[in-house]
């Protein structure tokens, strides 16, 4: 039992740290919010060229081979600093199941396209058949990052069976209508028309998908952490920063005990994380995986909901401004704890295993 | 970062589990099962079983008869034995008063009192509380007058728990009422048999006696029985609140009680199917759960920074907060399950209510992490 991190980990975690401070400050952020593409290229060239977008995969095709727990701190960073960058989209999800379920050519291919920052992915699931084996048909809505990504990953199933697709985003048959998400990043909801497809991989994909999905919510579980701590921090500094009645807000034992509860929340949930973190690197039963990383996305989603409404009213009108951080770290928990399956379906799922 | 346990560490864990399946005496086991009461013989046989092996009071200096155990074996057997449904060890003697005599006490004092609390023939209790002064302890009225070689004692403790079974009890009493509150306080090991101590005893909801009043009319005790300076005792009391807080989340306990709910569960009828099928029954199950899960970890992780010689600050507290509101939920969540008719489980769930309260109320702990840890207030 150890929890200090290893060396690779404490340098992987300075220099997310460094990049964070010197490259996305929350004015940063702002600016790359507004502009017209809604992400920065810049920030991209500069996240691979500190190695994080290899980081995850395996060293023969370009990446460092980290595990889930390499990432924690690199996802806790992102999450605290709002990032809206496609990385969980591109390397924890649609990237994750190119390593694990491409054939050798696509590893080769994509993998290095990925971690030198050339590719950016997005994952979209099609739902129930809706392939002939070379043409996909289907509309799905709200695909995080499409109107970036270079490729699509999409799955479309077929009973209990699924089948991965590679898909260019410019291909024809693809249409998009682009929309921004309530957490400022930017979606599309996708049609697809006859669209020239390519199989990534070979034969039934559905335990890799369930597998990829369970490392990309493991690596949501410690952004989300990330963020919780940020609202936190944010809302400690108000309380002992906003004077009224003549004294700090701070003083107030009503709100010392709701911060307190707060912090407690987010230490739980970073016990959480970790523990979805170690159990998606260990290859074991999926079955326990599964229960294991709904457990602590129970947790997480619990928390961020109740980390984020008291920040916002620990703050008080100030926390209603868009103007402050703490207003888009509210908006990003409330979508984490809505992503990659809500708190109701994890509690079914966690049930069932 | 490694969540598990080490080789070491697992075999150090069969081999407790091994002992307590040989050595837990099986009509023990099943009070703790039953949620029946204990006698203080029944207390003081599972201690002399420990004391046997050398295991009851692992962080006692080698010498003394400790056992060298790190922190974390020390947290694997206290988990351990929560978890094969050990009766608790008494703390007051061994973990309480000990801590202080290890670190205030005179070599006399340690000689005298230390091997018989080991050994499990002396039977202590706590004395602090009063009916003025339960979370605003220093201003505790019970006052010692010294009279030559000795202090007399009056005054009233309650919420004294086991103070029907105990031989000795350790107590905060007012040496100086004219110094600041807490400079006039000092700390006396006192003899129960002594003249003028009355025990009353206080029926909690449950019906059940755990806790008496203490009555002291002019009690003598002799000066010897001091343990530090005349006037330092609010310091022995803060030494001691911060010792031994690594254990205060029950975690094993706890597990040991969630397999017994989901048993009952899985039994219980509802609606023609099991009710642990019963998706708001079941939701509410879970969310416990993962909080235990979640607590489990957030446990070792503190016991992780204890270890690696840094150690954590006030926010253990939550340990105790998190662990509390746990064991509660369980004994409610299991009060549901039952029915009506499982009065036993009622009961339990009323006598639980206790421990958001004792041993620094939840308040009082958020309180501290609020003012220690984020420096508010």
């Amino acid at each position: 039992m150890k929890f200090d991190y290893t060396e690779e980990q404490q340098l992987v975690a300075d220099s997310v740290r460094r990049f964070v401070a010197q490259d996305y400050a929350f004015e940063t952020r702002k600016r790359i919010v507004a502009s017209k593409e809604g992400w920065s290229s810049a920030v991209w060239a500069k996240l691979a060229e500190i190695g994080l977008l290899g980081l995850p995969f395996p060293s023969e095709y370009g990446g460092f081979g980290g595990r889930a727990v390499d990432l924690m701190s690199v996802m806790e960073a992102f999450g605290e600093a709002l990032l809206v960058e496609p990385y969980l989209a591109t390397v924890g999800l649609a990237g994750r199941l190119v390593a694990t379920a491409g054939t050798e050519a696509q590893r080769r291919e994509l993998i290095p396209a990925i971690a030198e920052g050339r590719l950016v992915l997005a994952f979209a699931d099609l739902g129930e058949a809706q392939s002939d084996g070379s043409k996909l048909n289907g509309r799905k809505r709200v695909v995080m990052h499409a109107p970036v990504a270079g490729k699509l990953v999409v799955s479309a199933r077929s009973g209990a069976s699924a089948g991965l697709f590679l898909v260019d985003a410019r291909a024809s048959g693809v249409s998009m209508t682009p929309h921004a998400t309530l957490d400022s990043m930017r979606a599309a909801d996708v049609d697809f028309r006859d669209v020239p497809a390519v199989r990534l991989g070979e034969g039934d994909a559905a335990a890799a998908i369930a597998e990829a999905m369970d490392y990309a919510t493991a690596l949501q579980c410690a952004e989300a952490v990330g963020a919780m701590k940020s609202a936190n921090d944010a809302t400690l500094d108000y309380l002992k920063t906003r004077k009224q009645f003549g004294v700090p807000i701070g003083f107030f034992q009503a709100l010392q005990h709701r911060m307190v509860d707060m912090v407690i929340d987010c230490e739980q949930a970073r016990s959480m994380a970790s523990l979805a973190c170690a159990r998606v690197d260990a290859a074991g039963d999926p079955g326990e995986r599964a229960r294991i990383v709904s457990a602590a996305k129970i947790k997480i989603a619990d928390a961020a909901r109740r980390i984020s409404q008291e920040s916002v009213q620990l703050h008080g009108g100030m926390g209603m401004s868009d103007e402050l951080k703490v207003s888009h770290t509210f908006r990003r928990l409330t979508v984490i704890a809505r992503e990659l399956g809500d708190v109701d379906y994890h509690l079914e799922r966690f049930a069932r295993c | 970062m490694d969540l598990d346990y080490s080789p070491d560490e697992l075999a150090f864990r069969d081999e407790v589990r091994a002992w307590l399946r040989a050595n837990l005496p099986e009509d023990l086991r099943r009070k703790v099962e039953t949620y029946d009461d204990f006698g203080r013989e029944d207390l003081l046989r599972w201690h002399r079983i420990l004391a046997k092996k050398g295991w009851v009071a692992p962080w006692w200096p080698k010498e003394w008869g400790g056992t060298g155990w790190s922190v974390v074996q020390r947290y694997i057997f206290e988990e351990e034995c929560g978890y094969a449904g050990a009766p608790p060890i008494i703390p007051f003697g061994v973990t309480m008063c000990a801590a202080v005599l290890f670190r205030f006490g005179t070599p006399d004092q340690q000689k005298r009192y230390l091997p018989p609390m080991y050994a499990g023939d002396v039977f202590w209790c706590q004395g602090y509380s009063e009916p003025g002064s339960g979370s605003d302890l220093a201003s505790l009225k019970t006052r010692a007058v010294r009279e030559g070689g000795h202090y007399v004692v009056n005054g009233q403790k309650t919420w004294t728990t086991l103070a029907h079974f105990a031989d000795w009890i350790f107590c905060l009493v007012r040496t100086d009422p004219g110094a600041k509150q807490q400079e006039g306080i000092s700390f006396l090991l006192i003899d129960m048999k002594t003249p003028g101590i009355t025990v009353r005893p206080l029926i909690l909801m449950d019906g059940g006696h755990e806790v008496n009043e203490v009555f002291f009319d002019d009690v003598k005790v002799p000066v010897e029985n001091r343990v530090h300076e005349e006037g330092k005792g609010w310091t022995v009391a803060k030494y001691l609140l911060g010792h031994e807080r690594m254990n205060t989340a029950r975690i094993g306990g706890s597990r040991r009680e969630l397999e017994k709910l989901k048993e009952l569960a899985a039994t219980q009828m509802k609606d023609g199917k099991p009710l642990i099928e019963d998706t708001r029954f079941r939701d509410r199950l879970t969310r416990v759960e993962v909080e235990l899960m979640a607590l489990e970890l957030t446990n070792l992780r503190f016991l992780d920074q204890l270890r690696g010689g840094k150690p954590p600050g006030a926010e253990v507290s939550m340990l105790k907060i998190r662990g509390t509101e746990i064991q509660q939920a369980l004994t409610e969540l299991a009060m549901d399950a039952a029915g009506p008719a499982e009065v036993t489980l009622a009961k339990r769930y009323c006598n639980f209510r206790k421990t958001s309260i004792y041993a620094g109320s939840n308040e009082i702990q958020r309180n501290i992490i609020a003012k220690m840890s984020l420096g508010l207030g």
